[in-house]
């Protein structure tokens, strides 16, 4: 049984896929079919949770032989810090695929299905435990994601998908170079079986591909658009969730099969980091809409994480994790909210928004909630998530830790920005005073993650306890 | 002279398409006319069907690689299992022909052609000595003119044809050419006599020998449509009709380089430093022209040839590599390579058939919404062109980068990933054209009623995504396929 629970967390949702695809259901159908989906999947995570053996290393693993002669198997398994990634996975895009069905989509069918193969997809990046199909896994994600947002995004979202498709592939085709010079030779592509390599430029490969992938600066030129142009949902999972799949490869490839390039390399990846984590806090500060703000601290906050992994130290691995699951409930709820606020104004600029806490009661104390853990105030889970990867790094120089510190003020000042942005001010231009206050659908989407982040900040040892790396 | 033993049994696959091909002809005088389209699909399909049959058995009894036929012939694994793709792509290949529309009265013919080209190209494989080779070539080279060409009422069509005519003529002169010198040289015909005469006559730094050889490997590029011979390939693949464009682009590629593999292991290993090198080089042109000529198409059957230009660039990194990882890597390749190009072609007649009008990027606008089962099929196609996980081209591409790798040729590997970086941007304009743009957008006339049903051409379209798929899955009974059929040859 526990050997196929995490095949099940991968099949369940891509069978359900199927069966949304295949039949012709109505649009209603087709999204309750795929919520229910979502939340059995959710049901299947809670299940491997209590199950998981947080003693050892990795557990609920499975091996099968995929094709033998050049040492390829399917092998996925879950260590103690992805299985928490796997569950922040899951929640968000239970909530984004609920939060579709609130909003309605066209072609439910098609879109539902596409949001379901991606769940299986993500879960699948997390428990991988071969190189290869760590690659299929992290392609396949790509795949629903060009349509989700080619075909479902704002007016601009031709320019976006090819941008981001094209900034994605070029890195992920280096990593399919790196992993045949990494693999063949060797014999295996097993993350335990295959062994470390001293190899900079395999190591460079790797990195590479996840450093677009995160974004780090400088290869983050498709994140704006991206995330300005996908469905809101979409960019909750995008920045809530892939992003993360560039902290799993950082953390279970780069450092861990390469110790050696990881540690001479380590100025470089902390240097580029640093500047993105100050360069994506200063535009998100300056940035003139809702999902810009968003989507730059997303920026400086996979840099913040990377930072954490690279610091090479395990008080910096377990920040990096905590701040994984802490940034993907965190963006996804913000990006949902910005989904919101743009149904009621139909724009995200802040010239046109303000004075919408005015009675909307819900929705200001949400968004500040929000706002508030995102923005790492002491006692919340970004806090603690931060603080250790602070902690973390300051072992390898203070100047990083000083850079991470400076940021984190930022980071209060374009969250900030944000919130007075919406919330106060006088009533901005594109805000209608029949606007709605947050609808209890909507609220049923959106609070159970907040809720989450404020169980985690009351008890963020449930994580920093219960991690095995 | 003695008349040689013959083992029917070895030529087998051939047979049944020849007798396929004649029984069709002789349907096309004697069924009525009612009749005519019905019964040469059925008598062509039987026959590929059982050609795919007969080398199924031919690789099951041929645990060990003998000569036969005056050692004309070769029978073993790796030209069954080359037989077996070749008949696969034809039974498809029937699939999407049967709802063109070939006029009535020529229809008969175009079956029976298309049967012994597939008979010639199963005899090709087979080859193992410069005769049997050219007349292998020239048996379904002759076949394809005509059935280029079939559509009279079109100028293109008929323009397709003379210009591959004249184009693979030139071609086949050169291999010709290149097997009399070689012969010349060695005084053998057959492939391993060849490698044994250069090895005991010292003919490495021969210059008729390299001559000879360079001809052959030009003559079977031409063929493959591999750069810098592929000049006659996007007019010829526009032109021709699709279903016969469709078969081209699987099944004589598919031959072409499975040949091309078995002459230069199997005949000039002693020239493996040269021919290696060469075969690397056609493949970055191939690679470097096919992809960024295909990135400027508006039309999808051109595009689709610049693609297959570059596949065989691809292909022929596998044959460069010159080890048995490049041969199974070959053979594997092949399988969901001729699936999905088959299937792509077969998405493109039905547009065609739909509109009556050549397919373009612009007029296939929204087609993904409008027919569901063929725009995923078509996706499934784009996804393995590019090389991308759910489908048998990523694991495809990947043998051929391991094997390269293995065989140290690293840089072919990065040609191959930068390749394949391109290619994504024209793989993928297609799906954004079916499900990104609506017609209304494009502002297009509407194709006006509703689109011709035709539930054959649709099964063969998801026969073909069955493949391309199911290839991505069942790696390893392939593989292993490969693996035995490979061993058969002497690197």
């Amino acid at each position: 049984m526990n050997e196929w629970l995490v095949t099940a967390l991968i099949v369940f949702p891509v069978a359900a896929a199927l069966v949304v695809w295949l039949f012709p259901w109505s649009g209603q159908a087709a999204g309750s079919l795929a919520l229910l989906a979502a939340l059995v999947e959710v049901g299947i995570w809670i299940n491997a949770l209590t199950r998981f053996d947080f003693g050892g290393g990795l557990d609920l693993e499975q091996q099968r032989e995929w094709f033998g002669d050049l040492g390829v198997s399917y092998h996925v398994g879950l260590y103690g810090w992805s299985l928490w990634l796997v569950g922040m996975s899951v929640v968000v895009l239970a909530a984004s695929i609920a939060y579709a069905y609130w909003t309605g989509r066209e072609n439910p069918r098609a879109y539902f299905g596409l949001m379901l193969f991606l769940t299986g997809a993500i879960v699948g990046v997390f428990s991988s435990q071969d190189l290869l199909v760590f690659y299929v896994f992290f392609e396949a994600m790509l795949i629903p994601l060009y349509v989700l947002v080619g075909v479902w995004g704002g007016p601009g979202r031709l320019g976006a998908t090819i941008t981001f498709v094209i900034y994605t592939m070029a890195g992920s085709l280096l990593m399919l170079a790196a992993i045949v010079a990494y693999g063949v030779q060797r014999g295996s592509f097993d993350f335990a079986e295959g062994g470390t390599s001293d190899n900079h430029w395999i190591f460079l490969g790797f990195v590479i591909a996840f450093a677009v992938k995160a974004p780090l600066f400088p290869l983050h030129g498709w994140l704006p658009d991206a995330y300005r142009e996908s469905p809101a949902e979409v960019s909750a999972v995008l920045s809530g969730v892939v992003s993360k799949a560039a902290g799993f490869g950082f953390l279970a490839i780069a450092v861990r099969l390469f110790p050696e390039p990881a540690n001479d390399l380590q100025p470089l990846v902390l240097g580029l980091a640093t500047a993105g984590l100050v360069y994506g806090s200063i535009l998100a500060f300056r940035a003139p809409d809702v999902r810009g703000v968003i989507a730059y601290s997303s920026l400086a906050q996979m840099s913040l994480i990377t930072i954490g992994i690279f610091s090479l130290d395990d008080l910096g691995s377990t920040g990096a994790v905590l701040h994984m699951v802490n940034h993907g409930l965190v963006s996804a709820a913000l990006f949902l909210l910005a989904g919101a606020v743009e149904r009621r104004t139909a724009t995200g600029e802040f010239a046109r928004l303000g004075g919408m806490a005015r009675g909307r009661p819900a929705l200001a104390t949400v968004l500040m909630a929000t706002g508030i853990i995102a923005l790492a105030v002491p006692g919340s889970s970004a806090f603690a998530g931060e603080f250790l990867i602070l902690a973390g790094i300051f072992g390898d120089g203070w100047g990083w830790a000083v850079a991470g510190a400076i940021a984190i003020v930022l980071a209060a000042m374009y969250m900030l920005r944000l919130i007075s942005g919406v919330l106060h001010r006088e009533v901005g231009a594109a805000v209608p005073d029949e606007a709605l206050d947050l609808r209890p659908a909507e609220l049923a989407v959106i609070v159970p993650l907040v809720a989450c982040l404020l169980a985690l900040s009351a008890w963020p040892a449930a994580i920093t306890e219960h991690l095995s790396f | 002279m003695d008349t040689p033993s013959v083992d029917w049994f070895a030529i087998s696959p051939s047979l049944a398409l020849l007798a396929a091909a004649g029984v069709a002809l002789l349907g096309a005088v004697l069924v009525p006319r009612v009749a005519v389209r019905e019964f040469g699909a059925v008598v062509c399909a039987l026959g590929f069907a059982g050609a795919g049959v007969a080398a199924g058995l031919l690789y099951w009894k041929s645990p060990e690689a003998t000569l036969e036929v005056a050692e004309a012939v070769s029978r073993d694994r790796f030209g069954a299992l080359a037989q077996m793709v070749v008949a696969g792509a034809g039974l498809l290949a029937v699939g999407i022909s049967y709802g063109q529309r070939t006029r009535r009265d020529h229809v008969g013919e175009y079956f029976a052609l298309l049967a012994a080209a597939g008979s010639g190209m199963a005899f090709f494989v087979q080859a193992t000595n410069l005769m049997t080779l050219f007349l292998g070539l020239e048996w379904f080279s002759i076949c394809l003119y005509i059935l280029c060409a079939i559509e009279i009422d079109r100028v293109s069509s008929l323009e397709a044809g003379l210009k591959y005519l004249v184009v693979g003529s030139f071609g086949s002169a050169v291999l010709l050419f290149g097997s009399a010198l070689v012969y010349g040289a060695t005084g053998e015909l057959e492939f391993g006599a060849i490698a044994s005469a250069i090895a005991e006559q010292d003919l490495v730094n021969d210059g008729l020998v390299l001559a000879g050889l360079a001809m052959l490997l030009a003559g079977l590029s031409f063929k493959a449509s591999a750069a810098p011979f592929h000049m006659w390939t996007p007019d010829v693949y526009e032109g021709a009709p699709t279903p016969v464009t469709a078969f081209m682009s699987a099944a004589t590629k598919a031959a072409a380089l499975v040949l091309a593999l078995r002459v230069l292991v199997t005949a000039f290993p002693a020239e493996e430093e040269l021919w290696t090198v060469a075969v690397a080089v056609i493949a970055c042109v191939s690679l470097a022209w096919g992809n960024i000529a295909a990135l400027v198409q508006r039309n999808l059957k051109r595009m689709l040839a610049y693609s297959s230009v570059s596949h065989a660039g691809f292909m022929l990194i596998a044959v460069a590599a010159n080890n048995e990882l490049g041969a199974k890597a070959l053979l594997y390749y092949l399988v969901p390579y001729s699936a999905a190009s088959l299937g792509a072609f077969g998405v493109v007649a039905a547009r065609e058939r739909e509109l009556g009008q050549r397919v373009t990027l612009d007029n296939i606008g929204g087609m993904g919404w409008e027919r569901p089962v063929l725009g995923v099929a078509m996706w499934v196609f784009m996804l393995a062109f590019a090389g991308l996980p759910l489908t048998g081209g990523f694991v495809g591409k990947f043998y051929v980068f391991a094997a390269a790798y293995d065989a140290g040729w690293w840089w072919l590997v990065v040609a191959g990933v930068i390749a394949t970086a391109i290619s994504l941007y024209y793989y993928l304009a297609v799906i954004r054209s079916m499900y990104m743009r609506m017609p209304a957008e494009l502002q297009l006339a509407p194709a006006g009623g509703s689109p011709p049903r035709e539930a054959l051409l649709s099964t063969t379209v998801v026969a073909c995504m069955a493949v391309t798929v199911g290839s991505f899955f069942a790696v390893e009974p392939l593989i292993d396929l490969a693996e035995k059929a490979a061993a058969q040859l002497p690197f």
